[in-house]
C-alpha cells in the first residue's frame, strides 16, 4: 500500500539549511526599510513616571520614539488571552506599556532608526523616570496575603483556578488505602532558547491599504486572526502574515507577540518597511518562557502494588501577564495527564494560575503533560521503592491493559489505542534490564554512585476536537486545513496549515501525498507559512503536524484521487467501481483488463483541457479540506537510563539511554528518531542543567547562555532507540504525536536515575534541576541553596 | 546586538600598534572573543580599537632551549595541537569555548583580559611562566605570580603591550596538568586547578600548583605544593595534601548562581588532586 510512508526519505529541506541558503525573516531587507529596537524595563516592578525621548529624537539617523501613549492614542487593541477557562481574570497587556512596568523587559517604548546600530545607541538616550516597587516572583508566594500586586484589579494575582477529577473517591483512596506519599515539588521555569530568535518585518502599501508582516511564527494564520480581529485591526483580507523558513519554536513562537503589532503598527504610522529582530539577551527577557509549578502531589496505593489514587494541588506561574493559551497549560494539558499509562480509579487535580512579576509563561515542548509525568513517574518510583518492588514491574502492574482502549480515565480523557505492557517489555529487553541491574549493583559495590531509572510517560497529542476545545476554553477552532493542486503536467503544489520549523513536513507530508496519489515526492511541492498563498491553518504545536495536518492533505488528496478516478471511467467507458487505482504507479486500469487504462497525471490533463468530461463535473483538478479530529492520539514512552554521580563532584554522567516510543504508524523513521534523540535532550537540560533564577527583586539572573545551560552533544551517549506500534484508530494515517514525547519522558527518566543513584544514601527526593552543586550538597548531607 | 561606535586602526608591528594605541587612546583588539561580547552587550565603550591580530610576528609556538615562546597572538587550537609545551596547556586549551572560540581567540588575549575563570592564567602560573611585555621605554618580563592582580587586573600598563608568554620545556621527571569543574552553561571553570611536579623515586621532589575560578585572580597554591614535597606520591598522600588549600582560600572566594563560596571551597582540594595525580602520571 504504501512506498513512501515508512521510509526514511532524507530531509529535502536540509540542503538549504546547512548551506546557510534557508531565507529567515532576519533575512529579509527591503529598500528604505527602518529598524525597530524597544526600550525595555530594567526593573521588575516600577511606576513609569515620565518618559523623556529628546535626545534621542535628537541622534542623527533615528525616524521616530513611540510611546505607550502613541500606541493607546491609534486604538491598537491589548492582546487577547485565547483560552478562557471559567472565571478568568485576564490584566489588560497594551504591546507597550503605560503607567507601570510588570517585568525586566516589558515593553516601555520604540525607536525606529536608519540602521540597527543607531535604534541602539537611541535605546540608550531614552531617559525613563521610574520608581521601583517590590516584587514578586514565585508562583505560590504570588497568592499569599500581601504579596505585591501585579494588576491592582487582580486579587491576590490570582487569574483563575481549575478543578477537574473525582475529589470524593480521591480522597477516600487517601483514607483506605494502605500507604499515602505526599510529594512537594518543583518543576522550574525553562527559557526555550530556540536557535533563531523572534524577528519581524512589516511592509505597509498606502494606496492598496495591504499589510505583509514576516514574522518568526509557528501558526502564522492564527496570528492573522488575532492581528484582525483584536490587536492591530488591519481588515483580516487586507493582512498577509508570512512565515519564512523559522529556526526552532518549541513553543516559544506559538503566542501572539507585542512585536507583532509594534512593527506593522510603525511601519504604517512611518509608511515605511520596519524591521525589528531580537536579540539572545532580548530573547531571556521577551518569548514566553516554560514549566513553573509549585506542586504538592499525593499517591494512594495498597500493598498488592496497585494505584488507588492520585492528586495534585499545583500553583503555575503565569508571568505578568496571560499569554495567547497560557491557561491551558495547567489546567486541560495537565491534570487531564495525571494518571498517565496506569489504571488509576480516582484521580483529582487543581490548578491555581497566579501572575508575578516574571516573563510570561506559555506553551513549551509538552506543555502541561510533562509536569504531569514528571510528578507522576517521580511518585510511581517513590511507591514501588517503598513496597520494594522493582520499578518496571510495579509500572507494569499498574498499565492500563491492552485490552481496555479506548480507555476512559477519570479526568476526561478517552485512551485512543496502545498496549503498555508490550511498551515496558520492548524496553525491559532493548535495555537488558537484568543486565542492567547487576550493572548498577557491581558498580556501587566498587563505591561508585550509579542509578537506573525509568519513566513511562503519555501524551494527549494533536490538540484537538474542536468541540471539546471549546468546551474546555479554547476560543478557536483546532482543524487543519490542507489543498492538493494536481497540476495539468501530473505536478503537484500542496498547501498545508501546519508550519515546520524543524519538523521537517517538506519531506514528511510529501511522503503522505505520494502514497495517495501515486506520484513520486520529487514532484510535489509543500507550501506554508502564508496566509496569501495558503487556504487557512491554526499551525503546529502540541504534536498535531502529521496527525491533524497531515491527516488534512490524506482527505484531500483522496478528493483528488476520487475524482481522477471517476474521470478515467468516464474516458475508459467503464464503471466507476470497476476502476483500480494503482497506489505506487498513479496507473488507473479497468479491473481485469490492465490494458484499458490511464493515470493520474494524465487525468490532471484531461481535467484542465476539459475536453471530455463527465457530465456535471468541473474542470480542474485541486480540493481542499479542513479536518477536525475525533479524539487527541496518546503516544507513550517507557524511557530507561543508567547515570553515575560524581561523589567528589556532584556532576551526573549519562553512562545509558534506552528509548522506546509508541507514536503509532511511523512516516519517516529517520525523522522520527530524530525528533525522539532531540526530545531527549531538551528533557535532560530540564533534569540536568536548565535553570531560570530570579532573585528576590525579580532580576533575572540566568538571561544569557553564558548563566542558562542548554544541554550540549557531549553531554549524551548514543540513545538506543526502539519503537511499538499501536496505530491510532481515528486518523486516516494511524499516527501519533511524536514532537514532544522525547521531552516528556527523559526528564522523569533522568531525575528517577539520579535519585535511585541516590537512593542508598537514604536520599528521596530532591528539585530539578539536579545540578553538581546540588548532589555534591545533598551527598554530604548539607542543602546548598540555588543562590 | 550591535556595539557602540568605535574607530578602527589596524597595526602592522608592536611598535606601531603602540603609537596608534596612544594616539587614539583606544583598546587593543587581538582575537576579539571577550572584548566584542562585552562592546555588543555595551558593558564596554572603548570608542577606538587597534586591531594587533595582524602582527605576524607575536604568532607561533618557538622552543628555545630549555624554554618555549608562544607569542600573544596564538590561537587556543594552536595550543591545543602543540606537542612542544607542558600538557597542562594543551589540555587546558582545548577546555576552552568551542572550535569556533578556540580558532579566533588568542593566548594573549585571554591572559590579559584576566578573567578569574579563564583556564590559561590558572596553568600559566603553576608553570611558571613569564610575560612578555613591551611598552615605550622598551620590554619587561614579569612572572605569572605577579602578573594576575585582581579580577580582570593585571600589571599591564595602559601603554603596554603583551607580545608573549614564556613557558619551561617539558623535562624529563616532571609532568603537568590541569583539571577543571566547568560551569554547565559557560564551560570557564568553576574551579581550575593547574600542577606541575617533579617526581623522583615516587616521591614528589618539586611542586608548583595554581588555582583559579574561586578568586578574583588566580592563586599559588604554596601550602598544598608544601605539603606534596617530599611525599611518596600516593592517592592518600595527594588528597591530603590537596586539602591544605582550605586554609588559603581567605574571605574572597566568589559565588553565583551554579556555584556557592561554599561549593567552590569543597571543589577546589578535588580539583587539585586530580590535576595533581594526572601529572603525577605524566612525571
Amino acid at each position: 500500500m504504501s512506498k513512501y510512508v515508512g521510509q526514511s526519505l532524507k530531509r529535502v529541506e536540509d540542503p538549504r539549511f546547512i548551506q546557510g541558503k534557508g531565507k529567515y525573516v532576519a533575512n529579509l531587507s527591503l529598500p528604505g526599510m527602518g529598524y525597530m529596537a524597544i526600550k525595555r524595563s530594567p526593573y521588575a516592578h516600577a511606576t513609569i513616571n515620565s518618559i523623556d525621548a529628546s535626545e534621542a529624537l535628537a541622534l542623527d539617523g533615528v525616524i521616530a520614539v513611540f510611546t505607550g501613549e502613541d500606541l493607546l492614542a491609534d486604538g491598537i487593541g491589548p492582546l487577547p488571552c485565547g483560552w478562557q477557562v471559567p472565571d478568568l481574570k485576564i490584566p489588560v497587556q497594551n504591546a507597550i506599556a503605560t503607567e507601570k512596568v510588570r517585568h525586566v523587559g516589558d515593553r516601555v517604548a520604540v525607536v525606529v532608526a536608519e540602521s540597527p546600530y543607531i535604534a541602539a545607541d537611541a535605546l540608550d538616550l531614552i531617559d525613563v523616570d521610574y520608581d521601583p516597587l517590590p516584587a514578586v516572583t514565585d508562583a505560590k508566594a504570588a497568592a499569599q496575603d500581601g504579596a505585591p500586586l501585579v494588576h491592582d484589579e487582580i486579587e491576590n494575582n490570582v487569574s483563575y483556578v481549575w478543578e477537574l477529577g473525582t475529589k470524593d473517591e480521591y480522597e477516600a483512596a487517601l483514607n483506605d488505602s494502605d500507604h499515602v506519599i505526599e510529594l512537594d515539588l518543583i518543576n522550574q521555569r525553562l527559557i526555550a532558547t530556540a536557535m533563531e530568535p523572534r524577528a519581524c518585518v512589516a511592509q505597509w502599501n498606502s494606496f492598496t491599504e495591504d499589510m505583509t508582516l514576516w514574522t518568526t511564527s509557528q501558526n502564522p494564520n492564527l496570528i492573522r486572526v488575532v492581528m484582525s480581529a483584536f490587536t492591530l485591526q488591519v481588515p483580516e483580507h487586507k493582512l498577509r502574515v508570512i512565515s519564512p523558513d523559522v529556526g526552532g519554536g518549541f513553543g516559544s513562537k506559538l503566542p501572539h507577540y507585542p512585536e507583532e503589532i509594534l512593527v506593522p503598527w510603525a511601519a504604517r504610522k512611518l509608511d515605511m518597511p520596519i524591521k525589528w529582530v531580537s536579540t539572545r539577551s532580548e530573547a531571556a527577557v521577551s518569548d514566553t518562557q516554560g514549566r513553573d509549578h509549585v506542586t504538592t502531589a499525593k499517591m494512594a496505593f495498597n500493598n498488592d502494588g496497585k494505584i488507588t489514587g492520585i492528586g495534585v494541588e499545583t500553583w503555575a506561574n503565569n508571568g505578568a501577564y496571560l499569554s495567547l493559551v497560557a491557561p491551558l497549560i495547567p489546567t486541560a494539558f495537565y491534570i487531564t495527564l495525571l494518571s498517565g499509562l496506569y489504571k488509576v480509579p480516582a484521580v483529582y487535580g487543581k490548578a491555581i494560575g497566579t501572575l508575578s512579576h516574571t516573563v510570561w509563561v506559555d506553551a513549551y515542548r509538552g506543555a502541561g503533560r510533562p509536569e504531569a509525568s514528571y510528578l507522576l513517574e517521580r511518585l510511581v518510583m517513590m511507591a514501588a521503592q517503598k513496597l520494594g518492588m522493582d520499578g518496571m514491574e510495579f509500572r507494569r502492574l499498574n498499565a492500563i491493559p491492552a485490552d481496555e482502549f479506548p480507555y476512559q480515565t477519570p479526568v476526561a480523557l478517552s485512551y485512543d489505542s496502545g498496549n503498555y505492557a508490550g511498551l515496558f517489555d520492548k524496553a525491559e529487553e532493548l535495555a537488558g534490564y537484568a543486565d542492567l541491574l547487576q550493572e548498577r549493583d557491581a558498580a556501587r559495590a566498587e563505591g561508585r554512585v550509579v542509578g537506573i531509572g525509568i519513566a513511562g510517560c503519555i501524551e494527549a497529542s494533536g490538540p484537538a476536537p474542536s468541540a471539546v476545545a471549546g468546551a474546555l476554553g479554547g476560543v478557536t477552532g483546532f482543524w487543519e486545513a490542507g489543498t492538493i493542486r494536481l497540476h495539468p503536467t501530473g505536478k503537484v503544489t500542496v498547501l498545508t496549515g501546519s508550519h515546520t520549523h524543524g519538523q521537517g513536513h517538506e519531506t514528511t507530508f510529501a511522503q503522505i501525498v505520494a502514497d495517495e496519489l501515486g506520484i513520486p515526492p520529487e514532484d510535489i511541492d509543500i507550501v506554508h507559512g502564508d496566509t496569501a498563498v495558503i487556504t487557512n491553518g491554526m499551525g503546529t504545536y502540541g504534536s498535531r503536524s502529521a496527525s491533524v495536518g497531515g491527516s488534512a492533505l490524506v482527505v484531500a488528496a483522496r478528493k483528488v484521487r476520487d475524482k481522477a478516478i471517476k474521470l478515467a471511467a468516464h474516458q475508459l467507458e467503464a464503471a466507476e467501481e470497476d476502476m483500480v487505482f494503482n497506489q505506487e504507479t498513479g496507473d488507473i486500469y479497468v479491473n481485469g483488463a490492465p490494458d484499458r487504462a490511464t493515470s493520474i497525471g494524465a487525468m490532471a490533463f484531461a481535467a484542465y483541457t476539459a475536453h471530455n468530461l463527465p457530465e456535471g463535473m468541473e474542470p480542474g483538478m485541486e480540493e481542499d479540506a479542513y479536518y477536525d479530529p475525533a479524539n487527541f492520539t496518546y503516544p507513550n514512552s517507557a524511557h530507561i537510563a543508567m547515570v553515575e554521580v560524581d561523589k567528589d563532584t556532584g556532576e551526573t554522567k549519562i553512562l545509558k539511554y534506552i528509548a522506546v516510543d509508541d507514536v503509532g504508524n511511523v512516516i519517516n523513521p529517520m525523522i522520527v528518531e530524530a525528533q525522539i534523540s532531540g526530545g531527549i535532550a531538551q528533557g535532560v537540560g530540564q533534569a540536568l542543567w536548565e535553570n531560570t533564577v530570579y532573585d528576590a527583586d525579580g532580576q533575572l539572573l540566568s538571561g544569557t547562555l553564558l548563566d542558562y545551560a542548554v544541554p550540549r552533544a557531549d553531554g549524551f551517549p548514543d540513545f538506543k532507540i526502539d519503537r511499538t506500534i499501536t496505530p491510532s484508530p481515528h486518523n486516516p494515517l494511524g499516527v501519533k504525536g511524536v514532537g514532544e514525547m522525547g521531552t516528556i519522558a527523559s526528564t522523569p527518566t533522568i531525575a528517577n536515575a539520579v535519585m535511585d543513584a541516590l537512593e542508598p544514601m537514604g536520599i528521596s527526593h530532591l528539585d530539578i534541576p539536579l545540578t553538581a552543586q546540588k548532589l555534591h550538597g545533598a551527598m554530604q548531607g548539607t542543602a546548598v541553596s540555588a543562590d | 546586538m550591535y556595539p557602540p561606535k568605535f574607530d578602527y586602526h589596524r597595526a602592522g608591528s608592536v611598535e606601531e600598534a603602540l603609537a596608534m594605541r596612544k594616539e587614539h587612546d583606544g583598546k587593543f583588539l587581538a582575537g576579539g572573543h571577550s572584548l566584542i561580547p562585552v562592546m555588543k552587550l555595551r558593558l564596554a565603550d572603548p570608542g577606538c580599537l587597534v586591531d594587533i591580530s595582524r602582527i605576524d610576528n607575536l604568532k607561533g609556538i618557538c622552543p628555545d632551549g630549555d624554554t618555549v615562546k608562544i607569542g600573544a597572538l596564538t590561537t587556543h587550537a594552536m595550543v591545543a595541537s602543540s606537542g612542544e609545551v607542558p600538557e597542562a596547556l594543551p589540555e587546558a586549551a582545548k577546555m576552552i569555548g568551542d572550535p569556533m572560540v578556540r580558532n579566533r581567540g588568542t593566548v594573549g588575549g585571554n591572559v590579559a583580559h584576566a578573567d578569574p575563570a579563564s583556564d590559561l592564567p590558572t596553568v600559566l602560573t603553576a608553570l611558571g611562566a613569564s610575560m612578555q611585555i613591551t611598552g615605550e621605554d622598551g620590554s619587561r618580563s614579569v612572572g605569572a605570580d605577579d602578573f594576575f592582580t585582581d579580577l580582570f587586573e593585571t600589571v599591564l600598563g595602559e601603554d603596554e603591550l603583551l607580545t608573549g608568554v614564556t613557558v619551561p620545556a617539558k623535562t624529563a621527571g616532571t609532568g603537568t596538568a590541569y583539571a577543571k569543574l566547568p560551569n554547565p552553561a559557560s564551560r570557564y571553570a568553576i574551579v581550575g586547578a593547574a600542577a606541575s611536579i617533579s617526581v623522583a623515586d615516587g616521591k614528589c621532589t618539586a611542586a608548583s600548583v595554581a588555582i583559579g575560578g574561586l578568586l578574583p585572580a588566580t592563586t599559588r597554591a604554596n601550602a598544598v605544593e608544601a605539603a606534596l614535597v617530599g611525599q611518596e606520591m600516593t592517592d592518600a598522600n595527594i588528597k591530603a595534601a590537596a586539602a591544605a588549600i582550605a586554609d588559603s582560600l581567605g574571605d574572597d572566594v566568589m559565588g553565583d548562581i551554579h556555584a556557592s563560596a561554599d561549593y567552590r571551597k569543597a571543589m577546589a582540594p578535588v580539583m587539585i588532586a586530580r590535576a595533581v595525580k594526572t601529572a603525577v602520571g605524566r612525571a
